[in-house]
């Protein structure tokens, strides 16, 4: 499956799941409020100037700055 | 009260304000539409036992209505991760400690952002309390293309819908009026169990129509430039630069129409009053000690004006994203940058920024380094060593050395404190630090918010002088002056009063840094505040500060009576020590353990006193001076 932290800038994907890490995984649970959910639309607007991380990405009408750590919980699939 | 239960009889006492709070998303207008709501009757204080900053207003309606009016922390979720979500959840739950629950709630949420701000709408629906949504920002959403049938959302939600602009007094007028009318019922709950982002995604789908998917483009053509990996740190190592080089340039004009200002004052008081002790009270315990520390309020207003802008603006949290890997390798997150950053203005404003950062850990490390930042209050202790002691010259044709010796202070400090940061993080590796930080819109500051944000620490600043200082130095002045020497003694007279015998004793610790006892007696009300040292030092070498500017005076007498290696040494003293009484002191509040603070203050001292140590033997063998 394609993750979130993999994505290349300025590609699109669409969010098929949020992974936990351990039970009631409190990184996981946030994203979720964040509005990383199935189903939503997802790119990357821009990639940190040292090591490619962070990564900023577009949801919606939001923006978020995440590390890859955190975005490797996001997996994706392909827009049609 | 006793008189509510009585039915009304002749004169009836006022009715006791509605209770009513303000939630919503961070981002979401919140604040704006509290300043514009209150104005300036606002109260800015602190929740009992954290330093969640606790602001309440008052304002009264059109049709006459007394409102008390709280502003609670954003938050994404009743379910919070952070101390000031904490607040917030309590609340909103009638929980918490000292603060009863709310009447009614004002829901804000931003129409640009609808689809994060409404889940948190549905929570805040599952409470049972009255709700009144402020729909914020309709004219921006409406700009981007945005289409709202806010009758229908507002039937569908089951809770009254009122539009406003934040912005501008006229746009919460809709919001005033709704509070005129009788409290609307509590909203029905959903079942339990529903999900909130499907139920967002149906009344989305339902009345809101958004032909270009709303995105802002203005805020994404800034972010191409702003979070480019060549451009962006670019930029903000120019913001950074303008910010600093601003704070001592035009701050300057300020300080000195202050300074005289004080002395024309100084000197119109003094005039009638004779020769004696309630004339040197004054003189040198009151205007001296009052004066030589008001003289910096252009420059922290200078500083808290940029921070205040920045923040408005939308580009902090850029500025975090930039240096992540950066602050990584001090083993923290982006987020404590904006913390770090307010604390090159004071330690004090930068701890309790930390209260955003989530992860208990990084909040610990970015409080306990946050003191290595160079605050302004130290300015006026470098910028008067370095004035005295390094020379006036230009290197490399351009820069003077004197900047140089201060950028250096400053360099020094920074990186003493990422090196500090990362022995504290070190062996940590299992938790994760998450970042996930929302970039907000980019927006005009707006002057209201500004105005009001630096009156408030004006006010804070200036009752820190007012009462802090003017009362150490008061306290320093009479332990200098007493006991007064035996008559025909030779010597100065403060060589007899209990001060000197204090700093002698002193001596005893930090005549291996090179310190003498008059720094050592300075070190003490330093402790209060350190900036008082600089008028301390002018108290001690007995200089009439009232005349003409404590510091002009002290420092030729500084440079002949010092040697280098005593000046470089204080300097670097100054870079690490925790003197700051007020700082220790907020950091005992935010972690609630008197060992941390205690640590903290052993750590700084060891450093301080190391450098200096350090500092002292090595200009001594460069110079010298045996």
């Amino acid at each position: 499956m394609l993750y979130l932290d993999t994505l290349p800038k300025g590609g699109h994907a669409v969010i098929e799941k949020i992974e936990q890490r351990a039970p009631l995984d409190p990184i996981a649970t946030r994203l979720g409020e964040l509005g990383f959910v199935p189903g939503e639309p997802v790119q990357v607007v821009a990639t940190g100037p040292m090591g490619r991380d962070p990564i900023a990405v577009r949801l919606g009408t939001s923006r978020f700055a995440l590390r890859r750590g955190e975005a490797a919980r996001v997996g994706l699939r392909a827009v049609s | 009260m006793s008189s509510t239960a009585s039915p009304q009889t002749s004169a009836s006492p006022l009715p006791a304000p509605l209770h009513i709070a303000l939630v919503g998303n961070p981002n979401c207008g919140k604040t704006s539409l509290f300043n514009q709501l209150t104005g300036s009757r606002q109260k800015v204080a602190n929740y009992a036992g954290v330093t969640v900053e606790r602001k309440e207003g008052f304002f009264t309606t059109p049709g006459g209505r007394a409102i008390r009016v709280l502003d609670l922390p954003g938050a994404y979720s009743l379910d919070s991760t952070s101390p000031d979500e904490d607040v917030t959840r309590d609340v909103c739950l009638g929980r918490h400690r000292s603060e009863p629950q709310p009447q009614m709630l004002v829901a804000v949420i931003s129409a640009t952002n609808l689809r994060l701000h409404l889940r948190f709408l549905l929570e805040l629906k599952q409470l049972g309390l009255p709700v009144i949504v402020a729909l914020n920002m309709m004219d921006e959403a409406r700009r981007n293309g945005l289409r709202i049938d806010v009758a229908g959302l507002q039937a569908d939600l089951g809770m009254p819908i009122v539009p406003v602009i934040s912005l501008n007094r006229i746009g919460v007028i809709p919001l005033l009026q709704a509070l005129d009318l009788s409290l609307p019922a509590p909203p029905s709950a959903l079942p339990a169990g529903i999900d909130f982002h499907m139920e967002v995604r149906r009344l989305l789908a339902a009345h809101v129509v958004d032909p270009s998917t709303g995105t802002d483009r203005l805020t994404d053509r800034l972010d191409r430039l702003f979070l480019h990996p060549i451009w962006g740190p670019v930029v903000l190592l120019i913001v950074l630069f303008v910010m600093f080089q601003t704070v001592f340039a035009w701050a300057q004009p300020l300080m000195d129409g202050l300074d005289s200002g004080i002395s024309t004052f100084g000197q119109i008081v003094l005039k009638p009053l004779p020769d004696g002790v309630l004339r040197s009270l004054l003189a040198d315990g009151v205007i001296a000690g009052a004066g030589t520390v008001i003289v910096f309020l252009p420059q922290i207003l200078i500083l808290f004006l940029w921070i205040l802008a920045l923040e408005e603006s939308g580009y902090l949290p850029r500025a975090a994203f930039l240096l992540d890997r950066l602050m990584a390798l001090a083993g923290l997150s982006g987020r404590s940058f904006i913390p770090l950053l307010s604390s090159f203005a004071c330690a004090i404003p930068g701890i309790m920024a930390a209260r955003t950062i989530q992860n208990p850990r990084d909040r610990l490390v970015t409080i306990l380094i946050a003191p290595l930042m160079t605050c302004s209050a130290r300015l006026p202790v470098y910028t008067l060593l370095i004035g005295a002691f390094v020379p006036h010259h230009t290197v490399l044709g351009i820069l003077g050395l004197q900047g140089l010796v201060l950028f250096g202070l400053y360099a020094v400090a920074i990186v003493s404190g990422v090196i500090a940061a990362r022995v504290m993080t070190r062996g940590v590796k299992s938790e994760e630090h998450p970042l996930l930080l929302e970039l907000p819109p980019y927006r005009r500051p707006n002057l209201k918010s500004l105005t009001l944000g630096l009156w408030q620490r004006a006010v804070m600043f200036l009752s820190r002088v007012g009462t802090i200082i003017v009362s150490l130095n008061v306290l320093l002045w009479a332990l200098s002056s007493f006991p007064l020497p035996p008559a025909g003694a030779p010597g100065a007279a403060i060589d007899y009063s209990l001060a000197g015998r204090i700093g002698h004793l002193m001596q005893w610790v930090f005549a291996p840094i090179g310190f003498n006892w008059q720094i050592c007696v300075s070190l003490i009300p330093g402790l209060a505040a350190r900036e008082v040292a600089v008028s301390s030092l002018a108290t001690v070498y007995a200089i009439g500060a009232t005349d003409d500017g404590a510091a002009d005076k002290l420092l030729p007498l500084l440079s002949t009576q010092w040697s280098m290696a005593t000046a470089f040494s204080l300097l670097a003293w100054y870079v690490y020590a925790p003197q700051c009484i007020s700082t220790l002191a907020v950091m005992r509040r935010e972690t609630g353990s008197i060992k941390t603070v205690l640590w903290a203050a052993a750590y700084l001292f060891g450093l301080a006193y190391l450098a200096a140590f350090l500092t002292y033997h090595i200009t001594r063998a460069i110079t010298g001076i045996a």
